[in-house]
């Protein structure tokens, strides 16, 4: 167990509001007041945009889980996980073009049909990837110091990415266009097109699916396990190189399932994912690394934020500072609470 | 223990297997015969004296020599910027190699140095008129113009201060969640300077068009007529000579400290937070302070380099900061071998060659020779990958290890493993 001295200078600072906190809450009252003038001035607009930013929001969650379960595992920035996403949503615009031929121009039943069978194959390839780069990559290191396996970490990253760059090339894909971006229903003046309520409908099963694979069956017990002590889990005939195995498997279901619900709304290359997967961190980050429901409220957050950032238009710095907010966020929270949103200050904790 | 003695038997036995093994062996034998500090130096001195006469060589024979593979040897141009790089990878080796703090941000030091070197050695500001110092620029122009050797080393302290304060949050970090927040700052800053072109109307980049031209080095008239030294190099006619010299002088200026800090007290106290972090502040190593030095140190020769680099190109451009270049400089110092400087200078020379002249020469040999259609530079990074993961599973020590931190890994040997890994480690 590492006790990292400069924490224990922290416990001294700690007790009544501090200075740290007292700045937490200005900054929350401030984005309050900024998005608080904005729906006065124009509600319409401020729904429009929140619409974006929980479709948005739910593929970030996606990632988010994918670095959240690894982490929590391994205590291992799976770097390459971006990487796997966007590599995932490139195989995914191949299976549905060359593969399924769809053009959006079947039935409606063949086209529900189409998007589960890409759905179902890209989390397969997902998964293999991620399992296959856990096999080669990671599994050899376990016992070295832990630079060594994040620096191997980010070699795969570049590895995957040129992998998507050697079969795809610089070019941007997109989707045939399977779901139209047509009004689904409105509520009011705000309307919720079919292509991002299909987002929605695809991620609140798939996370549905995750909380039980981890809650209620033996596999996600033995994942917890391994997660808390990875010699008494082995002790307790837990095998867990293949625990460990598995969980690369959802992590990278996961990020498939991200690359669809991607492609059905923008364009992506090969190197989509190296910023999405920073932005996924962040927000795995945000809502507590290692706990599951927060890397699902980060990634909403970090949607929700970057939809306001780009589509308000009052006091709102635009999409030229985007990447600079989502990291200037990640390193506040990391300054101010390391253990994130839900996340519980543990021994180990930053 | 990984001694002398432990490598030796296997060096014999391969000499003998040739069948030199007299002449081998005997000349084996002197060699470890002679003092530890003379095994360093006489290498050392070696490849200062190629690289010292590497331009004579260039121009003499070696410009027009037709290499295989590779086809030609790198132009003097190629290997200024090798040395630049090799500045940098130094300076990362400092907190990477010696601190063992991961900084995947390395970047923006690079930038930081770049821009200082634009900000006070060009006609950016125009709203301004300062010169001090500045050789061969007309008197008349507007702008700040330092000299630029001056404006090096403060470019240094600038960039050693912007190491200070993105370390003076974040180093209370552990080891990974530091590597993310550095890569955060890494993003930032680029970012940064390609936005702050409209800063509240204030033109501090000049966004995407970057700053230039950026004086170039030189020491002026009156060093001029006294000792014959050029004005500046930039209108000098053997410009590119001049900045491969300066380069090397300045690198060796950097391995020189990076050595001596290593010896240092501060540099034990590194080493020390590096091998154990709790045993090193039980025994009085102060934390934070030790690693704010390993920032700043860092930092500073990747100011430097920086600023030195961008007067070498006319100019700084944001399109030249991104992740990729804090990657590919940690890719040296992992293939060197963390620690080792003399690995990281290797593999500095080797990988910044590959980027810069040799993967598109590999690659057009392969076009050429092979029925294979493909672009090996296209592919760079990928290779970066490959390399790194390659040596993190057979070779984590790097190619030239040091010898502390071989000890250190081979200690981890299977006695102290643990069922499945030590993940405390």
């Amino acid at each position: 167990m590492s006790v990292d001295a400069g924490r224990v200078a922290g416990i001294r600072k700690r007790g009544g509001p501090s200075f740290t906190s007292i700045l937490g809450i200005f900054f929350v009252a401030l984005l309050a007041i900024i998005l608080l003038r904005n729906l006065i001035n124009d509600p319409t607009q401020f729904f429009n945009v929140s619409v974006i930013g929980l479709t948005t929001g739910s593929v970030y969650a996606l990632v988010a889980l994918g670095y959240t379960l690894v982490y929590g595992i391994l205590q291992l920035i799976n770097f390459a996980h971006g990487d796997v996403f966007a590599l995932s949503g490139l195989v995914a615009s191949s299976i549905m073009i060359d593969v399924l031929n769809l053009s959006g121009d079947e039935a409606v039943v063949v086209v529900i049909g189409g998007l589960i069978a890409t759905l179902a194959m890209t989390m397969g390839f997902g998964s293999t990837i991620n399992a296959t780069i856990e096999l080669l990559g990671y599994r050899k290191l376990r016992g070295q110091p832990r630079l060594t396996m994040l620096i191997s970490a980010v070699g795969m990253s570049f590895i995957v990415q040129n992998v998507s760059l050697i079969i795809y090339d610089v070019n941007y894909r997109s989707a045939p266009d399977l779901i139209p971006s047509s009004e689904a229903f409105s509520i009011g003046d705000v309307s919720i097109p079919w292509n991002k309520l299909t987002v929605i409908l695809v991620t609140i099963p798939v996370l549905l699916i995750l909380t039980w694979l981890v809650r209620s069956t033996k596999q996600g017990k033995a994942m917890r396990a391994t997660a808390q002590d990875q010699d008494a889990a082995a002790m307790m005939g837990i095998n867990v190189n293949r625990t460990i195995s598995f969980t690369f498997v959802l992590a990278g279901s996961l990020a498939g399932a991200a690359g669809v619900l991607f492609l059905l709304q923008f364009q992506m290359r090969y190197d989509t994912g190296f910023e999405l997967g920073l932005i996924a961190f962040t927000a795995a980050v945000l809502g507590g690394i290692g706990n599951l429901a927060g890397a699902t409220l980060g990634g909403l957050l970090i949607g929700f934020i970057q939809a306001y950032n780009e589509g308000l238009s009052i006091w709102v710095l635009g999409s030229d500072w985007t990447r600079t907010m989502v990291f200037g966020i990640l390193i506040a929270i990391l300054v101010f609470r390391p253990e994130g949103l839900l996340g519980e200050r543990t021994p180990e904790g930053a | 223990m990984a001694t002398e003695g432990a490598s030796s038997p296997s060096f014999r036995d391969r000499a003998k297997g040739v069948g030199h093994t007299l002449k081998l062996d005997s000349v084996g034998r002197a060699w470890r015969k002679l003092p530890g500090r003379a095994r360093t130096w006489i290498p050392a001195l070696i490849l200062l004296a190629l690289a010292a006469l590497y331009p004579t060589f260039y121009e003499q024979a070696l410009g027009d020599m037709e290499l295989p593979v590779i086809r030609e040897w790198p132009s003097v141009s190629t290997a200024v910027i090798m040395i630049v790089f090799i500045m940098m990878a130094v300076g990362l080796n400092i907190v990477v190699g010696y601190a063992g703090l991961l900084d995947l941000g390395y970047v923006a030091f690079y930038a930081v140095g770049a821009y200082t070197a634009g900000w006070l050695a060009s006609g950016h500001f125009q709203q301004v008129k300062i010169h001090i110092g500045s050789a061969g620029v007309n008197p008349e122009l507007r702008g700040i113009h330092i000299n630029m050797w001056l404006v090096l080393a403060i470019a240094g302290c600038i960039t050693a201060i912007a190491g200070i304060l993105i370390g003076l949050p974040t180093l209370r970090l552990r080891g990974d969640y530091l590597a993310i927040v550095t890569l955060g700052f890494g993003e930032i800053i680029p970012q940064f300077v390609r936005n702050a072109d409209n800063l509240g109307g204030f033109n501090l980049t000049a966004g995407t068009f970057g700053i230039n031209p950026i004086d170039s080095p030189g020491f002026g008239t009156g060093l001029n007529d006294s000792l014959g030294l050029p004005v500046s190099f930039q209108q000098s006619f053997d410009k590119i000579n001049l900045f491969y010299y300066s380069a090397l002088v300045l690198l060796l200026i950097t391995i020189f400290c990076s050595v001596r800090l290593r010896d240092s007290r501060l540099g034990r106290a590194w080493i020390a937070i590096r091998e154990d972090e709790t045993a090193a502040a039980a025994m009085g190593v102060p934390l934070m302070r030790t690693k704010t030095w390993a920032y700043a140190l860092g930092a500073f020769f990747g100011g430097v380099a920086g600023a030195f680099y961008a007067s070498f190109k006319g100019g700084a451009f944001p399109s030249e900061f991104f992740f990729n270049i804090s990657v590919f400089l940690l890719c040296m110092v992992i293939l060197g071998g963390m620690g080792s400087v003399w690995g990281v200078v290797v593999a500095g020379a080797i990988l910044t060659y590959l980027n810069q002249e040799g993967l598109s020469n590999i690659g057009s040999y392969l076009n050429r020779e092979t029925p294979l259609d493909f672009e090996v530079a296209k592919y760079q990074f990928g290779i970066y990958g490959v390399i790194i993961v390659l040596m993190m599973l057979f070779r984590p020590v790097g190619l030239i290890p040091e010898s502390r931190r071989k000890r250190e890994i081979e200690e981890l040997g299977p006695e102290t493993e643990t069922l499945y890994g030590d993940r405390h480690a």
